[in-house]
């Protein structure tokens, strides 16, 4: 019988004491920021036409404050979840570092004056994109279908899709089909990423009452949809050689991490019992990571340097 | 209960720093971007 680890609850603090300066920047989940900052960016770069340098760093501020107070709001409705779950109970709000009321007041003020200045020094079809993108964190995800149903990451990985359109509307005061695509690839990713976590932390969401797939519909047909979404993935990465804006370095990137990440959807796929399971769900989530950064830095260098597009032996098919 | 004092103190007076700093670099951020989003206009002066 295997038994169940339970990291220890750091005891509580005094909550009269006030947060540290780092329980607050915790609440913004720094490493989601750098994520959605990274993407964005990949976004904004790849869009046509250019943009002053100072505008771009003010708009991905912009965004990234956006990104930090959609992890405060989230935090502020979840700190009951959080509490229960190993990986998630030395947030700030569990640990009653921060009051849920200063949590829900960080995160609002936050996201207000993040649309309104990136509608300010960028455009407000960015900054509407954004209100957007942080309404459905918020609202859609977070209060709703989190607790709702399995497909909670599914749909609400629309909001973790979208700085890429974002990045793209600043730039550009619009949205194109190119700037969809990036969102597709992200929208496609979430699936296979979130639920190869699940499947090692599904104890843990089920004593939250989480219902992850794992929980509700097992692990084999977790790991069935995995392989399908990373079936979907693989091609869809492609589609941006397909329409010419990613060139022949993107299209060799994304040959080979597509395949990749087919083999270790596959491995995870097969791999069903015991220890060897954790490790090919812990090696799929491990590299879904590396795949999306690898994926958007080669868009990123391509268009940087500006050697992206436009020659492709796939780009006059269309 | 002094220790308790001197924490609180310390972290209110961290979150005070750092509050200080984001608006400081705020001012500047709005500086320069108000300069770009003018363009070469602000060099040209009233009339």
């Amino acid at each position: 019988m295997s038994e169940v680890t339970v990291q220890a609850i750091p005891e509580k603090l005094d909550v009269a004491l006030g947060g540290d300066v780092a329980d607050y920047v915790a609440l913004l989940k720094p490493r989601v920021m750098f994520l959605v900052v990274f993407t964005a960016l990949v976004g904004l770069v790849a869009a046509p036409g250019t943009m002053h340098p100072v505008l771009a760093i003010a708009a991905l501020i912009c965004i990234a404050v956006g990104a930090g107070a959609s992890g405060a709001l989230n935090m502020w409705y979840d700190a009951d979840i959080d509490a229960r779950m190993a990986r998630t109970a030395a947030r700030p709000v569990p640990q009653g570092a921060v009051t849920p009321q200063e949590a829900l007041t960080f995160g609002s003020v936050l996201a207000g004056f993040s649309v309104i200045c990136l509608g300010l020094m960028a455009n407000w079809v960015a900054a509407g994109l954004l209100a957007f993108t942080i309404a459905f964190y918020v609202f859609v995800y977070t209060m709703w279908l989190k607790r709702a149903t399995p497909q909670n990451i599914v749909i609400g990985g629309a909001a973790g899709a979208l700085p890429p359109m974002i990045g793209w509307a600043a730039a550009t005061g619009t949205v194109s089909l190119e700037s969809f695509v990036l969102f597709l690839i992200i929208f496609m990713w979430t699936p296979p990423h979130f639920w190869a976590l699940a499947l090692i932390r599904a104890r843990d969401y089920e004593r939250a009452g989480v219902p992850m797939l794992p929980v509700t519909h097992g692990a084999d047909e977790t790991r069935r949809q995995i392989l399908i979404y990373s079936l979907i993935l693989a091609p869809l990465g492609m589609v941006p050689s397909v329409m010419g804006f990613g060139g022949m370095l993107y299209t060799v990137v994304a040959s080979i991490l597509g395949a990749f990440f087919v083999v270790f959807a596959v491995d995870c796929y097969r791999t069903r019992e015991g220890e060897a399971a954790d490790r090919a769900a812990k090696h799929l989530f491990a590299y879904s990571v590396l795949y999306l950064f690898v994926l958007f830095a080669a868009l990123l260098v391509e268009q940087g340097f500006g050697i992206g597009g436009g020659g492709l032996p796939l780009s006059w098919a269309l | 209960m002094q220790d308790a004092e001197t924490e609180r103190k310390r972290r209110q007076r961290k979150r005070s720093v750092a509050i200080a700093w984001i608006l400081a670099v705020l001012v500047v951020l709005f500086f320069i971007v108000t300069i770009v989003r003018l363009g070469g206009n602000v060099l040209n002066g009233p009339g």
